[in-house]
């Protein structure tokens, strides 16, 4: 069994797992934070960015000068954002047979997988996945194709020009693998191989292994996965969630007694506690507005964005901010509010009992309909007519290198009035800043990561039980900013093993035993007999058929009749011979009693001696030695076949045949 | 039985049939209990105030209810009749405990003997508990208890034994052994009633020869923890009164000689010391610990000679048993005044024990005997490190250098230590929260520590909390482990904010300082910190503040301090906006507290002028939880009051904001809460006091409408503070009236220089007067109460004053004194009208106020309490019950 990791980021993983003869991809997630070393994309022409000075070199030489630009001490390349893809030279990932997808964030660089490496199999995924992660690649390609950009740089990757430099772009890894956007073509086509399941639905791969998602309780229809065959279960935790959000919560029992527990996507903050966050977010939020700014929101169109409208729901009356309007844009801001209405059955309990009422589940219907929440596809159209300040904008995308946000953070950045409140923890929101520097707006950074902590997970594996976890090497260490910090990482027994990027794992864990059928007229015609209380043994002469990975024991074929004619033998009358069997035997030898009966057949100066496995029976005289262990005994003599033939027999009488 | 038919014994059990009651009585005794009114209270408080007292029990200065009156010794047949017929069982157990508290009162002024005579129905009831019948537990345990209370004078204890009737009660015969005496109540019943009884030598015979004291030898470890407790306090009692030795003079202090009673006791003392089994040597312990606690006569100290070996042989033993007990038993010896010399070897015992037990049980002997008045320094300073070790363990595994952690490096050894304290989550927190509240109640004591290691405590403190907060970086393995234990435990958080609090009375290195200012800056900001936690980092920090260093002749905040406060505005603005309105609150609270005392000085004013506090403390008036707007209300005033509000109506905004004190009446006349209502009334009895600005203007208008609006509020808190407003303004208006504290510099009265009447004048435009008569009637005590020392306030200066010109018999007074009449039989609508001062100063003197006082002073239930309305009430009950049994069938 093999790991082979495609993915250095541990929230965004892209692992195969080759078990029995399957491969199976479990995620693909897209690593966006390639898009932080590029020039964001205005959606107005930017007079700030469009004269931003073009980088030269330390002696002066400027030939990069069109591709890297500098502002504020940084250098940035002025070309369409890419996107840092996971490894495809690890594995042909033409023979992966199935993808499992645990949740929309981890689904983005699906396109690049099926449409570009010759993928055949399919891709499993519960519908709100599959849905809403369109949205967000629906979302990205908006955001990319609606401000064309007429050049692409691609100087600057070549090695030996990256390494002359600064960092970060010196630093940046696999640059040569980076990607430019795919299309919404590609998008439908590789959506289009996606098969929906539901929770706890076992699904078989080819007869040999048997997949199932379970309820993960991050976000709307995440899934974590369990792989299983008859003997072997390993269980894949991807993104999971304990906070009573609004998912359905996670289903914690079906991950016991894994052999190997595969654990990624915990929380990406873990000393930022969710509530503490929201908590800031408000009063951060609040505080603004009533000195007169506005408040923007960089963020995904689904996810947490829904609890944020809810605590904002309760909080805004207590906090005098009814009048405030609150803005959600997004080319699929419209979808995204509507769809979460829909997906009851994927939701949390609470949620689920309002929709019986009927209620809608999400009170973001009823900030829409007393118009306090407006959602637009973009800034243009009706947007632009309704817009008033101060007011709470929500948009994407969280890197700050496209959508909507780049307009909003060139509006507001020179005010100290406002404040932009960093609430997706996937990026660094200093990083993401660095283009729009000097700022003058006010930056909160609450990131609120709902998913495992290190206190949450060691509980879970305490209760679960895994033989053995394998997760990200970023998890088995303390953070390097924080290395006291010991609870800031796993800690089980034994070891969890670490993978990186481009490693492949051999999982600790052997495969031992393996189910077979016996059809019922050859179980009809076996005699068992006992041998000790409680267990009955058979010799059993079949044939074994294997087909689609299930093997069978059939009574073996009757031995052909000579035949007269001369008839042209066909291939499958070609049985093997069947050699004379030989009697098993059964039983143990009594070390006493043996030695008593060799005195009787005449041995003398017997010596016994214990060994750690068995004894061992010295026939000084003889020179020969009996060695008597529990599963085997071996007679070892000088050339003298009688005596060996002769002891032989003797032990055979301790034992029964059959 | 044979004592019984032998003697006219009222309680014979062959005595035939109960007596059954007299109509009379029954219908007497079964007439509901009186329904105590207001009005109903005054008018009795007016006939009481006339010398027409009434019997109340209880009532301070006078002797009434402590004799059988009359009206009770009719109605005791029938309650003893009710009381023995299982029938009727009592539904209310309390009326028993109050019954038997009023036969205490009457034993203890007269003779019980006298009062069983004169009510033969007691001892009937009492032998009627002998029969054996299906009686309740409750009124079993009653009786027991109430023989125990006639039996603890000894010539009614000779009488109730010349019928056997005590030994058939309490000893062998009576529910000791019966079914009854499952119910713990019985036991618990069995033994007051003993303890009770057991007050001469006769009772101690009695004792002995009954077998009692084996009997509460096994109730020690009875299953109830009550009859456990009450029989170790027995033992006590009994070993006391035996020690106090027959009349012909005190006990030998030979241990050998002493009574056999207290022989037996202290025989099964020594007995349960010698055992191996914690429980029992628990309550030989507790015993002893109970004693030496409440005697202190010679033989104490015999007693603890005699045992001291078998306590200290108790140190021996490996775990230590019962070591709370042997604590609590130990401080007990040490805090007797007899034996607190170092001749017993207590010191020794202590010394041991202190290094025998584990860390977390020697804290509470550490701070024992820290706090003894006098004990060897030797010991005090074992008892100090003891104390001191978890901190010192915490500052030695997060330091960064050896050495770091100062004075507390003596007393903690190596890592190994540091395991076996802190051991797991659970052992750490609670050793830890111990610790700090052992040291913060030590702190302030005289006879704390010297020299007090105030520099390593702050280290401590402040280490905790970064330890809890994550923010601290210590490089050991223990100190990580520390670490991974102590983050995000709020407990230990709290308990370190208040000790860090606690530690602002003494100074320390400046570096350690701003580290403290760090770390609770740190706390204020986090997003994490509770909503307790972060209450009481505000409190700390407000602490800390106050004793940050004074620049001479000024009382205004030191540079450093005022740095922190730049840093901290923002934070408190935050807060202010918080979701949780807990933290609103204790912010708002926090602002109230640092504008009190700094609202005056410059560079605080500076500071607070350039945030947007006062401008959010303004909009949270409106907030919608109203313990918030209160806090807001509060702030607001006292923001207003150092000339801090934010400027009523910029050009920006014309019109949308109020001025604060129109913003605060609006909030007491129209907040459908208390509190907040509450809080504008102390705001405006404080600027009235303070003479703010906004008040001075027109003082009249200002008091006539809060008193107008308080007079309204339903809320009796709201009118009470409306009275202590219109109690300045009369001060204000009259002149200060005398102190209350003889030596006080008291400033000349300044007499009005106009008459009293004229002075009155403004006292009137207010209404004071209409709104004070119409609080000397309100139906909430406090408010009458007050009102009332208002009036005589005003009366004692209408008397020092000589007034000429009254208007004792106009028209006016006469209907002013209807309209009052009419006010006190609860018809209050009605207004005065205008007062002329003539008038109220004739109807003022017209009042019994005095009477009135009296009247108010009682408490309200002083009816109900009467002897007589007890037993009527319990019959009336029995008496309800029984009829609905008769609707069932």
């Amino acid at each position: 069994m093999k790991l082979y990791c495609l993915s250095g980021h541990p929230t965004l993983p892209c692992n195969v797992l080759k078990f029995k003869s399957t491969t199976i991809m479990l995620d693909c997630g897209l690593d966006m934070t390639s898009t932080l070393n590029f020039l964001p994309l205005p959606l107005v022409q930017s007079p700030r960015l469009s004269n931003l000075p073009g980088w030269s070199l330390k002696d002066g030489n400027a030939f990069l000068d069109k591709e890297l630009k500098e502002c504020s001490g940084h250098v940035f390349v002025d070309s369409v954002p890419e996107f840092c893809l996971p490894e495809t030279e690890l594995i042909d990932l033409s023979t992966v047979d199935v993808i499992l997808i645990s949740n929309y964030h981890c689904m983005m660089a699906l396109p690049y997988i099926t449409e570009h490496t010759g993928f055949t199999g399919t891709v499993y995924a519960t519908e709100p996945t599959v849905q809403i992660g369109r949205l967000l690649m629906e979302e990205l390609v908006n955001f990319i194709e609606r401000v064309p950009k007429a050049q692409s740089a691609s100087l600057w990757k070549n090695k030996d020009i990256q390494r002359l430099l600064p960092s970060p772009l010196k630093d940046a890894v696999e640059v040569s693998t980076w990607r430019r956007c795919y299309t919404m073509q590609e998008v439908n086509s590789a959506l289009s191989k996606i098969q929906l399941v539901g929770y706890s639905q076992k699904i078989e791969l080819f007869g040999a292994v048997q997949v199932t998602p379970l309820s993960s309780g991050y976000a709307l229809g995440s899934s974590n996965w369990i792989i299983q065959s008859h003997y072997e279960k390993v269980s894949y935790v991807s993104g999971s969630s304990l906070l009573t959000t609004h998912p359905q919560p996670m289903d914690q029992a079906s991950l016991k007694n894994s052999d190997v527990l595969i654990l990624t996507g915990l929380t990406q903050i873990p000393t930022a506690n969710p509530d503490g966050m929201v908590g800031e977010f408000c009063s951060n939020l609040a505080l603004t507005v009533r000195n007169g700014g506005n408040v923007l929101v960089p963020c995904y169109p689904s996810g947490v964005i829904y609890d944020l409208l809810e605590c904002l729901y309760q909080y805004i009356d207590s906090a005098g901010l009814s009048n405030i309007p609150f803005y959600f844009i997004s080319p699929v801001a419209n979808s995204s509010l509507e769809f979460s209405q829909i997906f009851a059955e994927w939701l949390c309990h609470n949620k689920q009992t309002k929709v019986y009422l009927p209620e809608p589940p999400f009170p973001h219907a009823e900030l829409i309909q007393t118009n306090k929440l407006k959602h637009y596809p973009s800034l243009h159209g009706d947007f632009s007519s309704d817009f008033r300040q101060p007011c709470v904008v929500f948009t994407g995308h969280p890197s700050l290198r496209f959508g909507d946000v780049v307009h909003f953070m060139e509006l507001w950045g020179k005010s100290s009035l406002n404040t932009v409140i960093f609430t997706e923890p996937d990026f660094s929101y200093l990083e993401a800043l660095a283009p729009y520097q000097p700022l003058a707006m006010k930056c909160i950074y609450c990131p609120i990561d709902t998913r495992l902590n290190f206190i949450q997970v060691s509980k879970l594996l305490k209760e679960v039980q895994p033989l053995h976890v394998v997760c990200p090497e970023q998890y088995t260490q303390p953070p390097p900013a924080q290395s006291h910090r010991m609870d800031l990482m796993i800690d089980c027994q034994p070891p969890a093993m670490s993978y990186r990027r481009a490693e492949v794992l051999a999982l600790p864990f052997k495969r031992r035993y393996e189910k077979i059928e016996i059809m019922p007229e050859l179980a009809d015609a076996l005699v068992p007999m006992e041998i000790k209380p409680g267990i009955s043994l058979a010799t059993v002469s079949a044939v074994l058929h294997t087909k689609d990975n299930k093997h069978v024991l059939q009574p073996p074929p009757r031995p052909a009749q000579p035949t007269g004619g001369k008839k042209r033998k066909r291939a499958s009358d070609d049985i093997p011979d069947c050699k004379v069997l030989k009697p098993l035997l059964s039983g143990s030898i009594p070390v006493e009693q043996f030695v008593q009966t060799l005195e009787k057949h005449g041995f003398s100066d017997i010596k016994v001696e214990d060994t750690a496995k068995g004894h061992i029976v010295l026939l000084q005289e003889a020179e020969t030695l009996i060695q008597i262990e529990e599963d085997s005994t071996h007679i070892i003599c000088d050339n003298d076949e009688m005596l060996r033939v002769r002891l032989r027999d003797l032990v055979l009488k301790f034992l029964q045949k059959f | 039985m044979a004592a019984v038919t032998r003697r006219p014994w009222p309680c014979a059990p062959s005595s035939g049939p109960r007596p059954a009651p007299r109509a009379g009585e029954l219908e007497a005794a079964r007439r509901p209990a009186r329904t105590y009114r207001l009005r109903g209270r005054l008018r009795g408080a007016q006939r009481h105030g006339g010398g027409a007292a009434r019997p109340h029990l209880g009532t301070a200065g006078t002797a009434v209810g402590l004799t059988m009156d009359p009206e009770c010794s009719q109605l005791l047949p029938a309650l003893c009749a009710v009381l023995a017929d299982p029938r009727q069982p009592m539904a209310d157990d309390t009326c028993l405990e109050k019954l038997l508290d009023w036969f205490k009162t009457i034993t203890e002024a007269g003779s019980s003997l006298l009062l069983l005579q004169e009510n033969p129905c007691l001892v009937e009831l009492l032998c009627h508990m002998l029969k054996p019948q299906d009686l309740s537990s409750r009124v079993l345990s009653f009786s027991l208890r109430l023989t125990g209370v006639f039996a603890a004078q000894e010539d009614c204890f000779q009488y109730l034994q010349q019928g056997e009737l005590l030994p058939r009660l309490f000893g062998e015969a009576g529910p000791l052994g019966g079914a009854a005496w499952t119910a713990p109540t019985v036991r618990s019943g069995w033994i007051q009633g003993l303890r009770s009884l057991a007050r001469h030598p006769s009772a101690l015979h009695f004792l002995a020869d009954c077998g009692a004291v084996d009997t509460i030898f096994s109730l020690q470890g009875d299953s109830s923890l009550f009859v456990a407790s009450a029989a170790g306090q027995l033992l006590v009692h009994i070993l006391g009164l035996s020690m106090q030795g027959p009349a012909d003079g005190p006990p030998s202090l030979q241990a050998g000689d002493w009574p056999a009673c207290a022989q037996k006791i202290v025989g099964h003392i020594e007995e349960s010391l010698r055992s191996m089994a914690t429980p029992q040597i628990t309550q030989a312990l507790n015993v002893l610990t109970t004693t030496f606690g409440h005697c202190h006569d010679p033989w104490t100290r015999v007693l603890w000679v005699r045992l001291s070996p078998l306590v200290a042989g108790l140190l021996e033993k490996d775990p230590v048993p019962a070591a709370h007990s042997l604590v609590d038993l130990l401080l007990s010896v040490a805090r007797s005044p007899g034996l607190s010399s170092s001749s017993c070897g207590l010191w020794e015992t202590l010394a041991q024990t202190l290094s025998r037990l584990s860390p977390t049980q020697a804290g509470p002997l550490a701070l024992g005997i820290l706090k003894l008045q006098d004990c060897s320094q030797a010991l005090r300073a074992q008892a100090f490190a003891v104390l001191l070790q978890p901190l010192a363990c915490v500052l030695k595994a997060t330091a960064q250098a050896p050495g770091a952690s100062g004075v507390l490096d003596g007393t903690v050894g190596d890592f190994a230590t540091v395991d076996t304290l802190l051991p797991s989550k659970a052992a750490c927190v609670g050793l830890l929260c111990r610790t700090l509240a052992h040291l913060e109640l030590l702190l302030p004591l005289p006879q704390r520590p010297c020299p007090w290691p105030q520099a390593p405590l702050l280290g401590a403190a402040v280490t905790l909390l970064q330890l809890c907060q994550g923010s601290a970086s210590p490089t050991s393995d223990t100190g990580r482990h520390l670490c991974a234990l102590l983050l995000g435990c709020v407990r230990v958080q709290r308990a370190a904010l208040d000790f860090l609090g606690t530690l602002s009375q003494g100074t320390g290195p400046p570096e350690l300082v701003t580290e403290v200012f760090a770390v609770l800056l740190e706390y204020l900001r986090s997003p994490d910190s509770s909503p307790t936690v972060l209450k009481k980092a505000f409190q700390a920090t407000f602490r800390w503040l106050l004793s940050s260093p004074k620049t001479p002749g000024c009382w205004d905040l030191d540079p450093q301090a005022l740095l922190f406060l730049r840093e901290l505005l923002p934070v408190l603005q935050k807060r202010l906006c918080s979701p949780c309105w807990e933290v609103r609150d204790s912010g708002l609270e926090f602002l109230t507290q640092m504008t009190g005392r700094w609202g005056g000085q410059a560079g605080f004013r500076h500071t607070l002028l350039a945030s947007e506090v006062p401008k959010l403390t303004e909009q949270l008036l409106r907030d919608p939880e109203s313990y918030v707007r209160a806090s807001a209300v509060a702030a607001t005033g006292q923001l207003s009051s150092q000339g801090l509000c934010i400027s009523p109506a910029s050009p920006e905004h014309p019109g949308g904001q109020q001025s604060p004190l129109s913003e605060l009446l609006h909030i007491l006349s129209t907040d459908s809460e208390g509190f907040p209502r509450r809080a504008a009334m102390h705001v405006f009895t404080q600027w009235l006091r303070d003479s703010h600005a906004d008040v001075v203007g027109d003082t009249e208008e200002f008091v006539a409408g809060v008193l107008q609006v308080a007079s309204q509020d339903l809320d009796w808190e709201v009118r009470a503070q409306g009275l202590e407003l219109a109690l300045v303004f009369l001060e204000q208006t009259l002149g200060q009236p005398g102190s209350p504290c003889p030596y006080a510099v008291t400033p000349p009265v300044v007499a009005p220089a106009c008459p009293l009447a004229q002075a009155l004048q403004p006292l009137c435009r207010v209404r004071l007067f209409e709104f004070a008569f119409r609080a000397l009637f309100d139906c909430d005590r406090p408010v009458a109460q007050k009102s009332c020392d208002l009036l005589l306030f005003l009366r004692a200066k209408m008397a020092s004053s000589s007034s000429p010109q009254e208007a004792r018999s106009s028209p006016d007074v006469a209907s002013v004194e209807a309209a009052l009449q009419r006010w006190q039989a609860g018809d209050q609508a009605q207004p005065l009208g205008d007062l002329e001062p003539e008038v109220v100063l004739a109807v003022l003197k017209s009042m019994d106020l005095e009477g009135l006082r009296g009247a108010l002073a009682e408490s309200s239930d002083h009816v109900e309490k009467s002897p007589q309305s007890l037993l009527q009430d319990m019959l009336a009950t029995v008496g309800i019950l029984g009829e609905n049994e008769a609707d069932c069938y």
